[in-house]
C-alpha cells in the first residue's frame, strides 16, 4: 500500500470470536491491513462493526477476556504479538503501542492523582526514577496544553474538565514515545469546539513524535480532516480501503456510499428528512452466508446472498469487497456527470 | 489560565453581556477575593467529606464515643481496675460462700470465687477487643485476597474460590468452630485463627462483586497499558476503590466477631480461665442468676453495648460513604 515506508503494523487474517450464550459472536472476521511508520489511518464503521475489538486485539487486551478466541497474526515491527508471551507484550503495550480511550471520564482512575497515572508508565516502561518521571510528566502536561502543570499534576481526574482530561490521556499515551497510537473515538465524548482542538493536538503531536495513528471512529468528519488512508469496516470485515480523498469522492462500496450519504450536509439543498442506511447491522452471532451488507444493499443480487465477496485490490492503492463495484461506479458517474 | 479566561469571556459573550458588564463582574470577583490562582473549588478529601457526614449522625457518634471509651478502658485496664481480676478475696464471699453485693471495696460486687466483678469486666474488654480486631483483621485479609483474585482473574480461579465460599456459608459455622477449637486446644491465637477462617466469606462476596464491576472499567485497561502487572493493578488501581465497603464491613464484622467470641467462651471453648472474658463470666454466673443476677447482667450489658456501638458506627459509615443510598 505504502511503498517506500516500512510496514510498522501488519494485521493478517485477524479474527476475534466471543463465546456467548446465544452462540459464537464473530466480532472481527478475517481482517487484514497494514500501517506504515508515521501514517495516519482512519478505521470507520458504525457501532458494533468490530472497530474497537480490533484495537483491543492489537493491544493484546483480549487476553484478559476469558471468552475471547483470537486467531490470525498481528505483526508489529516484525514480531507477532499474538504469539508473544504476556510479559513481552506488556513491554510493547503502552510503550510502543499506546492508546487514547474514548471516554476520559472512565479511563482515568478516579482514585489516583493524574501524576501517579503518568509516572507509572514512565517508571515501568522506561525505567525512570520517580523524580525523573515526575519531571517528564510535568513537561508532557505542558506540551498538551495544561496550564500550571507542576501544580495540577497532584490533582485528581475529577478536578479537570472533559477536554483537559482528554489532554491528560493524550499526554499519558505519548509519554513513552510510542511508534503507534490507537485512538478509539478520541473525541466522541467531547464538545464540538474541544473536538477540533484535540484533533489538531493529536495531529501535531503525532508528526512531532513520528508516531503512526489509527483513528477509530464513526464520525467521517474526524477522519476526513485527519487521515490519509481510510479503512471501512462492516460486520467484522473490512469492506473498503483506500486513500482518503478518492475514497470519499468516489466510494466503491455501497456501504461507504450509505455512510457518506448519512452525513448531514449544509452545502446541498435540504432534503425533507435525514438520510440513513435502511435496516440494522446484522447479528454478529448469525451472519448471513453471503455479503453481510446484502440485506441492506440496493444493488444486491442472488450472487451477494450466496457468497461473500473477497476484498480485492482495484488499483490506486484501493481495495473493495463488492461484486457490483463497476455498477456502483457507473451509477455514481452518471449521477455526478450531468 | 488563559483557557479559563477565554471560557469566561465566551460565557459572557453568549450570555449577551457587554464588555462593560463583564468588566463589572470581574471587578466584583476581585473585590470578593477571587484570585486567578486560587482553586475554584475548595479541595476536600474523601475522608473530610465522610467525617462531615458522620458528624451529623448522632447514633454513629454515640457508638463512636462508646468504642473510644472501651478502647481506653482496655488499654489502661491495669490503672483503672481497682483489683487484680484473678485475685480471690476472702472478704469477697459471704460465710455461706455466696458472692457479695456492691460495696466500697467491690463497686459491682464479687463473683462466685470472690473476685472483683468490675475489675474482671474491665479486663474482659481487652479480650473482646483484641479478638474482635485481630480475628476480624484476619478474616478481612482472607476475604480481600480471595475476593480480589476471584473477581479479577475470573475463569476457574473464580469458580474454585466462590464455590468454596458458598460451601463455607452453607456450613454450620458454630459446629465447625467448636470442632476446630476442641481439636486445636483453645488459646487466643487459635481463637483468632478459627474466627477468621469462619468469617472470611461475607467479605469475599462483597469484594468479589465490587471487583467484577470495577475490572470492566476502561481505567483498568489504561493501567495495563502503563505496563502494570496484574498484581499491581489489583492493589494500586482497584483496591483503593474498595476502601468504603472494607471499612463498613469491618466495623460491622467486629460486632459479629465479638459476639462469636462470647459464645465460644460461654460454652467453654473460648478464652480459658482465669483470664476474664465476658462470655465466660456469663457462663460462670448463670447458675446463680436468681440469687446474684448481677453476675450475668453486667457482662451481658457489656457485650450488648460493645456490639451495638460497632453496629451503629458501621451503619453510620455506610451512610457517610454512600450518601445517595441512605436507608432512612
Amino acid at each position: 500500500m505504502n511503498a517506500g515506508s516500512a510496514q510498522l503494523l501488519s494485521v493478517k487474517d485477524l479474527s476475534v470470536d466471543f463465546a456467548s450464550q446465544e452462540g459464537v459472536v464473530h466480532a472481527v472476521d478475517g481482517v487484514s491491513f497494514s500501517v506504515g511508520s508515521g501514517e495516519l489511518v482512519g478505521l470507520v464503521g458504525e457501532s458494533g462493526c468490530g472497530k474497537s475489538v480490533t484495537a483491543t486485539a492489537i493491544l493484546g487486551l483480549t487476553r484478559m477476556l476469558p471468552n475471547a478466541t483470537v486467531t490470525g497474526a498481528i505483526e508489529f515491527e516484525g514480531r507477532d504479538l499474538l504469539a508473544l508471551p504476556e510479559n513481552e507484550v506488556r513491554e510493547i503495550r503502552g510503550r510502543d503501542i499506546a492508546m487514547i480511550f474514548q471516554d476520559p471520564v472512565t479511563s482515568l482512575n478516579p482514585v489516583l492523582p493524574i501524576g501517579r497515572l503518568m509516572t507509572e508508565g514512565l517508571e515501568n516502561h522506561l525505567g525512570l526514577s520517580h523524580t525523573d518521571a515526575t519531571a517528564r510528566s510535568i513537561e508532557l502536561l505542558s506540551t498538551v496544553g495544561i496550564p500550571q502543570a507542576a501544580e495540577r499534576i497532584k490533582d485528581y481526574p475529577h478536578q479537570f474538565s472533559g477536554g483537559m482530561r482528554q489532554r491528560v490521556m493524550i499526554a499519558i499515551a505519548l509519554s513513552c514515545n510510542p511508534r503507534l497510537l490507537l485512538a478509539d473515538e478520541p473525541t466522541t465524548a467531547l464538545d464540538v469546539t474541544i473536538q477540533a482542538q484535540i484533533l489538531r493536538l493529536m495531529r501535531q503531536l503525532s508528526s512531532e513524535y513520528g508516531a503512526a495513528v489509527i483513528v477509530i471512529t464513526h464520525d467521517l468528519g474526524v477522519v476526513a480532516g485527519m487521515c490519509r488512508r481510510i479503512l471501512v469496516m462492516y460486520a467484522g470485515r473490512i469492506v473498503e480501503e483506500g486513500p482518503a480523498k478518492p475514497l470519499f469522492r468516489h466510494p466503491h462500496h455501497p456501504y461507504t456510499v450509505g455512510l457518506l450519504r448519512s452525513v448531514p450536509r449544509l452545502d446541498r439543498p435540504r432534503a425533507d428528512e435525514l438520510v440513513s442506511i435502511q435496516g440494522l447491522p446484522p447479528d454478529l452471532s448469525h451472519l448471513p452466508p453471503g455479503c453481510a451488507f446484502a440485506p441492506r444493499c440496493w444493488l444486491a443480487t442472488d450472487e451477494c446472498w450466496c457468497a461473500a465477496p473477497p476484498l480485492a485490490a482495484t488499483g490506486e492503492g484501493r481495495r473493495c469487497a463488492c461484486f457490483h463495484r463497476d455498477r456502483l461506479v457507473e451509477r455514481e458517474t452518471e449521477r455526478v456527470a450531468p | 489560565m488563559s483557557d479559563l479566561c477565554d471560557e469566561r469571556e465566551a460565557a459572557f459573550a453568549t450570555a449577551g453581556l457587554g464588555s462593560e458588564a463583564a468588566a463589572e463582574v470581574t471587578a466584583g470577583d476581585a473585590a470578593a477575593g477571587w484570585a486567578p490562582d486560587a482553586p475554584l473549588i475548595a479541595h476536600r478529601t474523601t475522608w473530610q467529606e465522610v467525617w462531615t457526614r458522620l458528624r451529623r449522625d448522632r447514633f454513629a457518634l454515640v457508638g463512636l464515643a462508646a468504642i473510644i471509651l472501651l478502647v481506653v478502658i482496655a488499654v489502661f485496664a491495669p490503672w483503672i481496675a481497682p483489683h487484680d481480676p484473678t485475685a480471690q478475696f476472702d472478704e469477697g464471699l459471704t460465710m455461706r460462700g455466696m458472692p457479695v453485693g456492691p460495696s466500697g471495696q467491690f463497686p459491682l460486687g464479687t463473683d462466685t470465687l470472690g473476685r472483683d466483678l468490675l475489675s474482671r469486666l474491665i479486663y474482659g474488654a481487652r479480650v473482646s477487643l483484641v479478638i474482635g480486631v485481630l480475628a476480624n483483621g484476619f478474616a478481612l485479609v482472607l476475604g480481600v485476597v480471595f475476593g480480589l483474585t476471584a473477581g479479577y482473574f475470573r475463569g476457574w480461579v473464580e469458580t474454585l474460590l466462590m464455590r468454596a465460599t458458598d460451601v463455607m456459608m452453607a456450613f454450620p459455622i458454630y459446629l465447625f468452630a467448636v470442632a476446630l477449637v476442641s481439636v486445636l486446644r483453645p488459646s487466643l491465637g487459635i481463637l483468632v485463627l478459627v474466627i477468621g477462617i469462619v468469617y472470611w466469606t461475607p467479605m469475599t462476596r462483597v469484594i468479589h462483586g465490587e471487583v467484577l464491576s470495577i475490572r470492566e472499567k476502561e481505567f483498568v485497561d489504561a493501567a495495563r497499558l502503563t505496563g502494570c502487572t496484574s498484581v499491581r493493578i489489583l492493589y494500586r488501581h482497584i483496591l483503593p476503590h474498595l476502601v468504603a465497603p472494607i471499612i463498613v464491613y469491618t466495623s460491622l464484622g467486629i460486632a459479629t466477631t465479638i459476639l462469636f467470641e462470647s459464645t465460644l467462651s460461654y460454652i467453654g471453648l473460648g478464652v480459658q480461665p482465669p483470664t476474664p472474658s465476658w462470655g465466660q463470666m456469663i457462663s460462670e454466673g448463670q447458675a446463680y442468676y436468681l440469687s446474684a443476677p448481677h453476675l450475668v447482667l453486667y457482662p451481658g450489658l457489656m457485650i450488648m453495648i460493645t456490639v451495638l456501638a460497632f453496629n451503629l458506627v458501621g451503619d453510620g459509615l455506610r451512610d457517610a460513604f454512600d450518601p445517595q443510598q441512605r436507608r432512612r
